[in-house]
């Protein structure tokens, strides 16, 4: 089981209880199907992904960003018990939308990065470090139910 | 994945803005890999301090930058450009390859806290690219 400090629970949950979905879900994607455009594999019935510009006011694009970003909030919530808390969206993932696992980690770099220029110098080496742990332990979760 | 011409007309336009500020990113950079991914530390246990910040990590992050700078004026031919800085790797200081990619996230995050309007989902690809080129580079005299 993973373990978290006090102080590692206080930053996560400080990181999104003061998190703007809407703004920081679309860029975390948007940036993830630019700077990895293999991605895009996934969102052919999405629209017009031509260019970074059409990425970037693509509304089918932004509303997924937002849903994908709440899709952590299970975690925050549940930090002591991750694995189970997404063993149904891991079989999801894997059975119904066919996401190779890798993509989940390039996701979360984009969040990382973004969360990064949000925060500015308040993103510390430790913050970066436990926002890091944070993402991995989801990731792997995802992860967890591929056969 | 070979940086285009447009990324290397996109990284020289950035580094020219953010070239100023080389010694701090390196410093950040490398401060961050420390402490976020601690079996870095391992090259560095002749140092008398690894904290962020440092004296030995301000002085690290300054060369690692030097190397950088270089590598974008050589942007044209990254692996002919750095064949030394290569034989230094590969055969004196013998880092396990993967960590350049370890820094190179690093180096990435420093530049979103630091020029968050700048480091725009454009930038951050051709970045990336550039980054990607130079670890190849690097990894060149490996084997």
């Amino acid at each position: 089981m993973v373990e978290w400090t006090e102080q590692e629970r206080t930053t996560i949950t400080n990181i999104f209880t003061n998190l703007n979905y809407e703004d920081v879900g679309p860029k975390a994607l948007c940036r993830c199907l630019i700077v990895y455009p293999w991605t895009q594999r996934y969102f052919g019935a999405f629209g017009n992904l031509y260019n970074a510009e059409a990425i970037m006011s693509n509304p089918n694009i932004a509303a997924h960003g937002i849903t994908v970003l709440h899709g952590l909030d299970r975690a925050v919530k549940n930090m002591d018990n991750i694995k189970a808390t997404y063993a149904e969206l891991s079989v999801l993932h894997s059975e119904k939308l066919h996401v190779d696992p890798d993509n989940f980690k390039l996701l979360s770099d984009c969040l990382t990065i973004v969360i990064a220029a949000k925060l500015g110098k308040d993103f510390t080496p430790e913050t970066q470090a436990t926002f890091q742990k944070f993402l991995a332990v989801v990731v792997s979760a995802l992860g967890r139910q591929y056969h | 994945m070979s940086p285009t011409a447009k990324d290397k007309d996109t990284v020289k336009a950035f580094w020219a803005k953010i070239a100023g500020k080389a010694d701090d990113i390196g410093t950040d950079a490398l401060s961050r890999m420390l402490v976020v991914y601690p079996q870095t530390k391992t090259y560095f246990s002749h140092w008398k301090d690894l904290s962020p910040g440092s004296a030995p990590v301000r002085k690290h992050g300054q060369t690692v930058m030097g190397g950088v700078a270089d590598a974008v004026k050589k942007i044209d031919d990254v692996s002919a450009g750095l064949l030394s800085l290569s034989e230094l790797h590969a055969l004196t200081l013998r880092v396990d390859p993967a960590n350049f990619k370890i820094l190179s996230h690093n180096i990435l995050v420093v530049l979103a806290t630091m020029f968050p309007t700048d480091f725009t989902p454009e930038v951050h690809v051709s970045v990336d690219k550039f980054l990607a080129a130079l670890s190849r580079a690097l990894s060149e005299k490996y084997r």
